[in-house]
């Protein structure tokens, strides 16, 4: 048996490997090829997806920071810039969820601290195999374990997210966290290297071999048999250190002894430095022989690669050291000068005085190959044909049953793990539509939410895209707030196979266009490729985080009912349709196109009412239907309803038919004039009244009530049912 | 003035000197390694957070950091000491309040609003309080067993016991009533905006020592 050549244990094609002496005039050392095929992998170069990725608009009147440094920034006013971004944290997620998951959340927020930015609120966007399966309930679990312990210890509160089970997820689960951080516009920092003689400083934790080759190994390849030999290649975190990371780097920060600054994240070091080289258009000269290590006697190219955890790297001035020592030492951490910066362009490492690295670091950052996407279009299928679905014998316990479902019940289980409210600033807590968090020190808020629809963009996922991101703009209107910016994280199965190519290319070209028709730029992102196992592909799972503007904080609204004998109005006319439903339960049929115009046109009118004061409370018809979404307010509230929906099909439909563009709110009666006024020529549609212990719909010939203890007891016991 | 200490890994310094703010009064943060309080020091706030990580036990590293004796001789002087969340465990662990804090009987995070009843009134700290006060409690490790017969128990969880403490205590004093821990974060409930102000006599009482 021969051996299989090194570069392709390492993950490189033969094409690749045979380019990299062209680039660097000789044959590569081993330390060397071992960094060309982190930073050449997908995670790193977005070697399949930069094609794709080009179709976003990332610029707009409010973005002081685009696509290219650790995360993007918008302005929200007074001097101030949020900073926002998603990421994915998947095979580490599949193979070793706690650690995953926690790390996962630990990179996320170095991410936004590299911009100069103080972390303020965390998302999760979750979805697992079934909760049927031992080996998704261990997952999910183990998962939301590790958010928490992480998120919890580090003080930044964990605010909204999503959650979904599918068995398309059986196999590899998705792990995507979006952290929101705020700086002032003169505080921002940039990753870029600045000056040659300038000190280059490694400030947190020591380096170890946990997390060797975590960018190549897992997370640009599928998931298979061997998953369990990679545990050693999953991270391993520390949020105490994190936290002390946190508050450390921000004083250096506020003290301005910052030059340059980037976390290490994938591929650690050679990532970090390679990076932070190229965008400078400087070299890097560093002694290996200074990185502090948890143990004795690491190669070379292991110093270069691990992804231990909690560690930044910074450009100082030589006369600043002395000082961010001392400060690093006030708060127990290592603050170690590792190395200069150049004038050559060229990533030099030294190690026990041999030269063991020496390539442009451009080559690392800049020339990977770039792939075009493969494309086989799928057709379209064809809306389901109601007749097919037989309408069930009783509505009210289809209705409980519904709500006992885990993709539509509380997601209480959850949150309640996660210290939402450390801060003092969570004004809209989770188990509404988005999240509101006070701006530190400000009277002005931001609404945060993460949103994909993976069975609508398995369908047709074109339509798909612009129906995420439209259903992130209605949760985002929700609560008063206007959309301003937005960050993706585009989790798909192999894209070196045809139909899952075209569906990455059509999935994004929709939420280009639905984000270019509410004027929201795309910050920031991520990929998640290779999401996929021998016996299963994830649906395309594009998840759109977004941020919006509150002007008034203390004009948020929540999705509870409010007062007894408020009017429940329904604002747009959107579809309610079977197709891909929750009531289905699958990917079946196809969900109408939104219609872009009248979306934007329902958003705007809400959130213009919000600012008028008009709203009692506000509700995005989602997934589960109009039942679900007056049962969730009803619950929030504690007070029921009774309202006739509309006419429709068939009463199911009706009731439990999905579809965007339909939000629910409640007002005053007395603020139903001004509220039709202010609409135009946007649908406003009184459906009844706030009041009592039930829940009571009309829908065509039917009316089916719940009360409000039996959809308490549905609702809040899906998922802890599903997991005993 | 109020004295929030600090050690590394608090978490809710900022949000205690904001409710002392709230309370009329001003603050400033002592660390874990100063020998003594800030000069001026009216009363004490050991706030929440994961003091060194929780590493060992919660509050254990903190309560022998050399910030505590300081607090102690001032606790021993009469002055009035607030501990909320890890600053109750640390308090417990450095015996300035009776019991200890287990692991919830969930054995996760509890992150809730809840209510508390008062049960003890006439402590310096708790005297303006309404009977029932609507706080979130926040915590992995919030489980206080100990004797309520022996203990001045001054906060009981109101119609559930989420942590599963002794009698459903939630917050201790000693018997002076000067020094005074609890789980659930007064300092969270201090602005209608956010959903209570149930908290703020907590924090009046101590600023008007």
């Amino acid at each position: 048996m021969t051996e299989v050549p090194l570069h392709r244990r390492l993950g490189l094609t033969d094409h690749e490997n045979d380019l990299i002496p062209g680039l660097i005039g000789r044959a590569p050392t081993d330390a060397e090829l071992m960094m060309f095929s982190l930073m050449w992998s997908e995670h790193c170069s977005y070697k399949h997806s930069k094609p794709v990725l080009k179709r976003f608009t990332t610029t707009g009147a409010r973005v002081l920071q685009g696509p290219g440094e650790n995360a993007g920034a918008v302005d929200v006013g007074d001097g101030m810039a949020v900073a926002l971004k998603v990421e994915s944290h998947n095979h580490p997620s599949a193979v070793e969820p706690f650690e995953g998951a926690a790390t996962g959340v630990g990179g996320i927020v170095r991410d936004i601290l590299a911009v100069g930015a103080r972390p303020i609120a965390l998302l999760d966007s979750l979805r697992f195999g079934a909760l049927t399966s031992a080996r998704s309930r261990h997952l999910f679990a183990r998962a939301v374990k590790g958010i928490g312990t992480y998120g919890n210890c580090i003080g930044v509160p964990t605010v909204g997210g999503e959650l979904m089970f599918d068995d398309r997820y059986e196999d590899s689960c998705l792990v995507n966290a979006m952290c929101v951080g705020v700086v002032s516009h003169d505080g921002m920092l940039s990753a870029s290297a600045q000056t040659p003689g300038n000190a280059l400083m490694l400030i947190g934790n020591r380096t170890g071999r946990d997390g060797i080759g975590g960018a190549s190994i897992l997370a640009s390849a599928e998931l298979g048999d061997g998953d369990a030999d990679k545990r050693p290649s999953v991270q391993v975190g520390d949020p105490f250190t994190e936290r002390k990371l946190l508050d450390c780097c921000l004083e250096l920060a506020a003290a301005d002894l910052f030059v340059a600054f980037q976390d290490l994240g994938a591929a650690g070091l050679t990532s970090a430095a390679s990076e932070m080289a190229a965008k400078g258009g400087r070299g890097l000269d560093i002694d290996l022989d200074a990185v502090p290590l948890r143990e004795e006697g690491m190669p070379a190219a292991e110093i270069l690669v691990s992804e231990s955890q909690e560690r930044m790297l910074a450009e100082v001035l030589p006369a600043d050291v002395a000082r961010v020592v001392e400060i690093c030492t006030r708060w127990q951490l290592d603050a170690t000068v590792i190395g200069t910066i150049t004038d050559t362009g060229h990533f030099v490492a030294r190690h026990h005085g041999d030269v063991v690295v020496d390539i442009p670091a451009s080559a690392l950052t800049d020339d990977a190959p770039v792939y075009g996407v493969a494309s086989e279009p799928q057709p379209i299928p064809a809306p389901l044909d109601l007749a097919s679905v037989a309408p069930p014998a009783d509505l009210a316990a289809a209705w409980r049953g519904l709500l006992a479902n885990p993709n539509v019940g509380s997601a209480r289980w959850v949150y309640e793990q996660y210290d939402h409210l450390v801060g003092a600033n969570t004004i809209v807590r989770p188990g509404g539509d988005a999240a509101v968090v006070r701006l530190p020190g400000r009277d002005t808020a931001i609404a945060i939410t993460t949103d994909c629809q993976p069975r609508h963009c398995e369908l047709d996922p074109r339509n798909g895209g612009r129906a995420t991101v439209l259903e992130a703009a209605r949760n985002i209107a929700c609560t008063g707030a206007r959309p301003i910016a937005a960050s993706d994280c585009l989790n798909f199965a192999n894209p070196e196979k045809g139909p899952t190519g075209w569906r990455l290319t059509e999935a994004v070209e929709g939420l280009a266009e639905a984000l270019e028709a509410l004027t929201v730029p795309v910050v920031s992102g991520n990929v998640s490729l290779y999401n996929e196992s021998p016996a299963r592909a994830i649906y395309p799972t594009p998840v759109v985080g977004m941020v919006g503007l509150l002007d008034h904080a203390e004009r948020a609204v929540g999705i509870s009912f409010q007062n007894d004998a408020d009017l429940v109005v329904l604002v747009g006319d959107g579809p309610a349709r079977l197709d891909a439903s929750e009531f289905l339960g699958r990917a079946e049929g196809c969900p109408p196109p939104p219609d872009l115009d009248a979306e934007v046109a329902v958003i705007d009118v809400v959130i213009r009412a919000a600012e008028a004061g008009l709203l009692a409370s506000a509700h995005d018809v989602s997934t589960g239907g109009i039942a679900t979404a007056l049962t969730e307010s009803a619950l929030a509230g504690g007070r029921g309803c009774r309202v006739t929906l509309p006419p429709g099909r068939r009463a199911d439909e009706d009731m439990f038919g999905e579809g965007g563009g339909r939000i629910v709110v409640t007002c005053r009666p007395s603020a139903l004039p001004a509220l039709m006024e202010l609409a135009g020529l946007v649908p406003v549609t009184p459906l009844g009244t706030v009041g009592g212990a039930e829940v009571g719909i009309t829908a065509g010939a039917h009316t089916v009530t719940l009360s409000l203890d039996d959809a308490r007891d549905a609702h809040e016991s899906a998922i802890p049912r599903a997991l005993a | 003035m109020i004295a929030v200490v600090r050690f590394p890994g608090s978490l809710d310094h900022d949000s205690a000197a904001k409710a002392v703010h709230a309370a009329g009064g001003t603050a400033t943060f002592a660390w874990q390694d100063d020998a003594e309080l800030p000069a001026g020091t009216t009363g004490v706030i050991l706030p929440g957070g994961f003091s060194y990580g929780d590493h060992l036990r919660p509050g254990a590293i903190a309560s022998r950091a050399p910030i505590m004796g300081a607090v102690r001789r001032f606790a021993e002087a009469g002055g009035r000491v607030l501990g909320i969340c890890n600053g109750f465990q640390v308090l417990c662990e450095a015996g300035l309040l009776p019991g200890v804090l287990r692991t919830n009987t969930t054995l996760s995070f509890v992150c809730r609003q809840v209510h508390l009843d008062v049960a003890d009134g006439d402590t310096a700290l708790t005297r303006g309080l309404a009977p029932t006060i609507s706080v979130p409690v926040k915590n992995q490790d919030g489980n206080w067993l100990g004797d309520p017969a022996t203990t001045r128990v001054v906060f009981r969880y109101h119609g559930e016991n989420p942590l599963g403490s002794t009698d459903a205590v939630a917050g201790v004093a000693n018997a002076r009533g000067n020094v005074v821990g609890l789980m659930p974060h007064p300092e969270e409930a201090v602005d209608a905006l956010l959903g209570s102000t149930d908290g703020l006599p907590l924090f009046r009482a101590l600023v008007a020592a």
